[in-house]
């Protein structure tokens, strides 16, 4: 008799970080059959890293994490195609070239799609977003009879494309919608900061600026925009990078039930039995800790596909992501976040900022007015250790504990300068107390809790 | 900007087509006289070769290349001749004298390694060239122009290259950078350049002159090829300092790193032996530890080091108490970072010369089995060949088990000191990056690995749940450790190899790498639980 047969076979749609980790961790768990289909690309790669190979950092095969043989060796089946169909009814899942495959479980980790709203020449050519790989080939494709970009959208893929560009020479108009760069979740004072070194960079970042037509060539590409305010600009490269949706139009013909996104519980289960989805397509009923029902970032994706692994393999276990975090690098700036810190504070909220005379490194703690406990940290130019900010937060280490203790905290490389006792400083002056900022101390930063 | 750039790199090919171009300059004609010094030197009792040479050499004018393999045809016939009789005279018996004095006739020459040694010295002695009677005229033109030619190329980047930030910009679409066309011509020239230098310095005593006022004023002795070389290897690593200082400027670990090595190298690898020499002391590189410097328990430099005094005894002593107490305490507080990113030539060039290339290393898990293999292989080689050594300093026997101690430190000299270290190790930076010497077969750095792995505080922390796979680490990592492999599983990362330059954690986007020295205890996670996900234990079994 054949084993194989016998054991639940386990179909992942989609490669991503969300799919493959599901599947790394089915197989350190069971002896499931798994199959992975993708029709983006053979193996699975890091997303985040497509702007570093348009730049000449890397190469694609630097971008998968896994050598090629990772997934023979781990016994992951590895289906390169796109699925048209699912038919749940029969547990089988059709292909665009007509072949069928059947599941006992299926999850799909799909991702998502850049938003286009349905602006005048959205869709001309040299008119894109930057998510998938193909994505990446159609932007080197156009650079070299690009001089200029137009980037629709002050986010992180936004100034990840105009980085991109630039390295190439290509000049780049950045439109952005609000009062300044990533104005929806950066409060006022980082986004500005972010917006000096982003015009640093010879970025002509225009605010309170909105795309209203894309005007296209005698040969169907992007020759210029109009602005709302009817300014034309001429460019041959739009950029359009205001957030992403769930990339499930293929599924809104099956009977899984989707809203923005397919619908999720708890336990990443969709409405139909043995079938699942998570990463950025997923989108909870009600989220588990009260956040966004829609998280499409890296972490919750990784996160997300460790929970589900442990329910396909009978250990059901609902998703608790822990304290929110999340990083990235916006030209030479590092960016870190820990907690909740939102663009505007909320009613119970005190804040605490310190910025640096030359304008490009601060820290922002957020933290309950009545009882000073520590919600949320933003930092930019410096490095925090993840552990310790986490630590803080569950334990609603109060503002006086926090200043004491800063330098712990601090991740920097070596000889780096430190800024903990400017910030202390600022810290007493504002608030009429005398704290004094301790050394740092290993035992209190491996403690276990 | 770009103007002064471009003037920078015309100077700076100009001063290396000097440099190259002055092998084929001059003529070479030896005298009477000094034909006459030279066979009295060499210690030549071939009457055969003698007089051969002296008909069809002295007095003539030749190329370097003419004269070199003349000399050497000769030599060979001579020795042939003499062979021949030997042989003749065995078969007839009983003229053991006859054959005794017969072979002490015979000239041994090989290109590996006797070559160099006997015809160099009547070639440096017979040059006549431009480059002889203008040598500071020489070193501008060669070594001035190429150093502000590389200056002028690099600075303006500082503006060029925008604000302070790692710009790794292009590195895998340039042809230089991505093993294309310039990578492969960079190699040859280094591999021509290493091969002329260790085996055929007779053919470039005009590059060498060009050095020899620098020589006379520190050292008082006329240049040497190795003086030429140190005085090559200074130059190099301060150019390229300069272009670190422009790129990492952001990374004040980077700056204060390349800052120490560059101190190291030109301080105590160049100018204080320099400077012992001129006060008739041993030549002498207080930082190069055995087994790294093979030469160490040679019998030659144990006698020189015993034959001077106090200092001599001194730097005998240093040397042992280095490898054997400074190295260990030091790895173990501080990771091998101190020796080969801080302190080391060979690193000081990689990481100076060759940071360029540092992304070319490969990162696959063949590569890295066969690394421990091999980097191992060479180290067991280094101790049994100086145990050899010994055995035959303390013993007086030539051989050991049959085998001549001479030709087991021969075979070390060329294979690994000068193939694997010099040819492989840096002639091929374009092509296998940066650390491939140190990486594959610097004994040191497997001993001061064994030390790190097992017993140091040293490691590179991964910062919780932040890495997102980018690959950044990895592909920069001129080691070849896979670093993403460990950063996205929230494991520290605790390799033999780290040479902990730092620059994963640089280039890293998310801040999830830090260098640090900290309490053993913790230092190497089986078990990571990623950050971000309160209850699900992972990582049961690992996976492979």
């Amino acid at each position: 008799m054949n084993i194989i047969a016998l054991m639940e076979h386990v179909v992942i749609i989609g490669n991503g970080i969300s799919g493959i980790t599901t599947a790394r961790h089915i197989r350190k768990n069971s002896n499931k059959k798994i199959t992975v289909i993708s029709g983006e690309t053979e193996h699975f790669f890091s997303r985040t890293a497509l702007m570093y190979i348009y730049m000449g950092h890397m190469k694609f095969e630097h971008t998968k994490p896994y050598e090629d043989w990772f997934w023979k060796k781990n016994r992951i089946d590895l289906i390169k195609g796109f699925v048209k169909n699912i038919d749940t009814q029969k547990n089988a899942l059709e292909f665009n070239d007509g072949n069928i495959i059947k599941y006992d479980k299926l999850i799909l980790a799909v991702g998502s799609k850049p938003n286009k709203f349905g602006w005048p020449g959205q869709d001309l050519k040299a008119v894109q977003g930057l998510y998938s790989y193909q994505d990446l080939e159609s932007m080197e494709k156009y650079s070299s009879t690009t001089k200029r970009a137009v980037i629709v959208g002050g986010g992180l893929i936004g100034v990840e494309m105009a980085e991109m560009f630039l390295s190439r020479g290509i000049e780049v108009t950045f439109l952005v919608r609000e009062d300044r760069f990533w104005g929806g979740v950066l409060p006022k004072k980082e986004g500005e900061l972010i917006s000096r070194h982003i015009k640093k960079h010879h970025v002509d970042l225009r605010f309170e600026t909105e795309l209203q037509e894309i005007i296209g060539d005698e040969n169907g590409r992007a020759k210029s925009i109009i602005t709302k305010s009817g300014e034309v600009i001429e460019c041959q490269f739009v950029g359009l990078t205001a957030g992403v949706s769930p990339n499930i139009d293929f599924i809104k013909e099956s009977n899984i039930e989707t809203n923005r996104g397919i619908l999720v519980n708890k336990f990443l289960e969709t409405n139909v039995p043995n079938i699942y989805a998570l990463g950025d397509c997923a989108e909870f009923h009600k989220h588990p800790t009260g956040r966004k029902n829609l998280e499409q970032v890296w972490y919750t994706g990784r996160m997300m596909g460790e929970t589900l692994a442990q329910t396909i393999c009978d250990n059901k276990t609902p998703y608790k992501p822990g304290m929110w975090f999340n990083s990235a690098k916006f030209f030479d700036i590092e960016y870190q976040t820990y907690g909740s810190v939102f663009s505007e504070l909320k009613e119970n909220e005190a804040e605490f900022y310190w910025e640096h005379k030359k304008g490009e490194i601060c820290l922002h703690l957020v933290y309950d007015k009545s009882s000073n406990a520590l919600l949320g940290i933003n930092t930019f130019g410096i490095r925090m250790r993840h552990e310790v900010c986490e630590r803080w937060i569950n334990g609603k280490k109060d503002m006086n504990h926090i200043m004491e203790h800063l330098k712990d905290a601090n991740f920097d490389p070596e000889f780096y300068k430190q800024y903990e006792n400017q910030i202390v400083d600022q810290y007493n002056q504002e608030n009429r107390t005398s704290l004094k900022s301790k050394k740092r101390d290993w035992k209190r930063i491996f403690a276990k809790n | 900007m770009k103007l002064i750039k471009n003037i920078g790199l015309i100077l700076c090919i100009i001063g290396f087509a000097f440099f190259v171009g002055s092998i084929f300059v001059g003529n070479y004609t030896v005298t009477q006289q000094t034909f006459d010094e030279w066979i009295n030197n060499k210690g030549i009792k071939s009457e055969l070769f003698i007089e051969k040479a002296n008909q069809e050499i002295v007095g003539k004018s030749f190329n370097a290349f003419q004269l070199s393999s003349k000399l050497i045809t000769l030599a060979e016939k001579s020795a042939e001749a003499h062979q021949d009789n030997i042989e003749l005279w065995q078969t007839e018996g009983n003229q053991d004298d006859k054959i005794n004095a017969e072979w002490s006739k015979v000239i041994w020459t090989s290109w590996s390694s006797t070559h160099k040694d006997f015809t160099y010295p009547l070639l440096k002695a017979s040059v006549n060239s431009p480059v002889k009677t203008n040598q500071w005229l020489a070193f501008f033109l060669t070594f001035g122009l190429a150093i502000i030619g590389g200056l002028l190329y690099i600075v303006p980047d500082f503006i060029l290259m925008g604000p302070a930030g790692i710009k790794n910009n292009a590195l895998f679409q340039h042809t230089a950078t991505n093993r294309g066309i310039g990578g492969i011509i960079t190699a040859a020239f280094f591999v021509v350049f290493y091969f002329l230098l260790y085996f055929f310095p007779d053919l470039i005593i005009n590059p060498i002159l060009t050095t020899n006022k620098i020589s006379l004023s520190l050292s008082g002795n006329p240049a040497s090829q190795w003086f030429m070389y140190g005085l090559i290897y200074c130059s190099v690593m301060t150019v390229f300092a300069v272009k670190m200082y422009v790129k990492y400027r952001n990374n004040l670990y980077q700056v204060i790193r390349t800052t120490v090595v560059l101190f190291f190298q030109v301080a105590f690898a160049f100018l204080i032996p320099e400077l012992l020499v001129r006060f008739n002391q041993p030549w002498y590189d207080f930082k190069n530890a055995w087994p790294l410097n093979y030469t160490f328990f040679f019998d030659w430099n144990i006698d020189s080091l015993l034959d001077s005094g106090h200092l001599g005894m001194f730097m005998l002593v240093w040397g042992i108490v280095l490898t054997v107490i400074v190295i260990p305490v030091m790895v173990y507080f501080l990771g091998k970072r101190w020796y080969c990113s801080w302190v080391c030539g060979c690193g000081g060039l990689a990481e100076t010369l060759g940071d360029p290339y540092r992304h070319l290393s490969n990162k696959t898990l063949k590569v890295w089995k066969f690394e421990r293999y091999i980097i191992h292989l060479v180290l067991v080689f280094a101790v049994v060949m100086t145990g050899a050594t010994l055995y035959s300093y303390f013993s007086g026997s030539e051989t050991i088990l049959g085998i001549k101690t001479y030709t087991i430190q021969s075979w070390y000299g060329f294979w690994i000191g000068s193939i694997f270290a010099g040819v492989i190790g840096t002639g091929f930076y374009p092509i296998l990056g940066n650390r491939a010497w140190c990486r594959f077969g610097c004994p040191l750095a497997a001993y001061l690995g064994l030390v790190q792995r097992f017993k140091s505080r040293f490691r590179i922390t991964t910062n919780g749940g932040q890495c997102i796979s980018c690959g950044n680490c990895s592909t920069y990592c001129e080691m070849g450790i896979d670093v993403r492999a460990y950063a996205q599983k929230g494991l520290n990362i605790v390799r033999s190899s780290c040479v902990g330059c730092g620059v994963c954690a640089a280039v890293c986007p998310r801040g999830v790498l830090k260098l640090e020295n900290a309490p053993e205890e913790g230092r190497i996670l089986e078990n990571p639980i990623l950050i971000g996900k309160d209850d699900v234990s992972l990582n049961m079994k690992h996976e492979n």
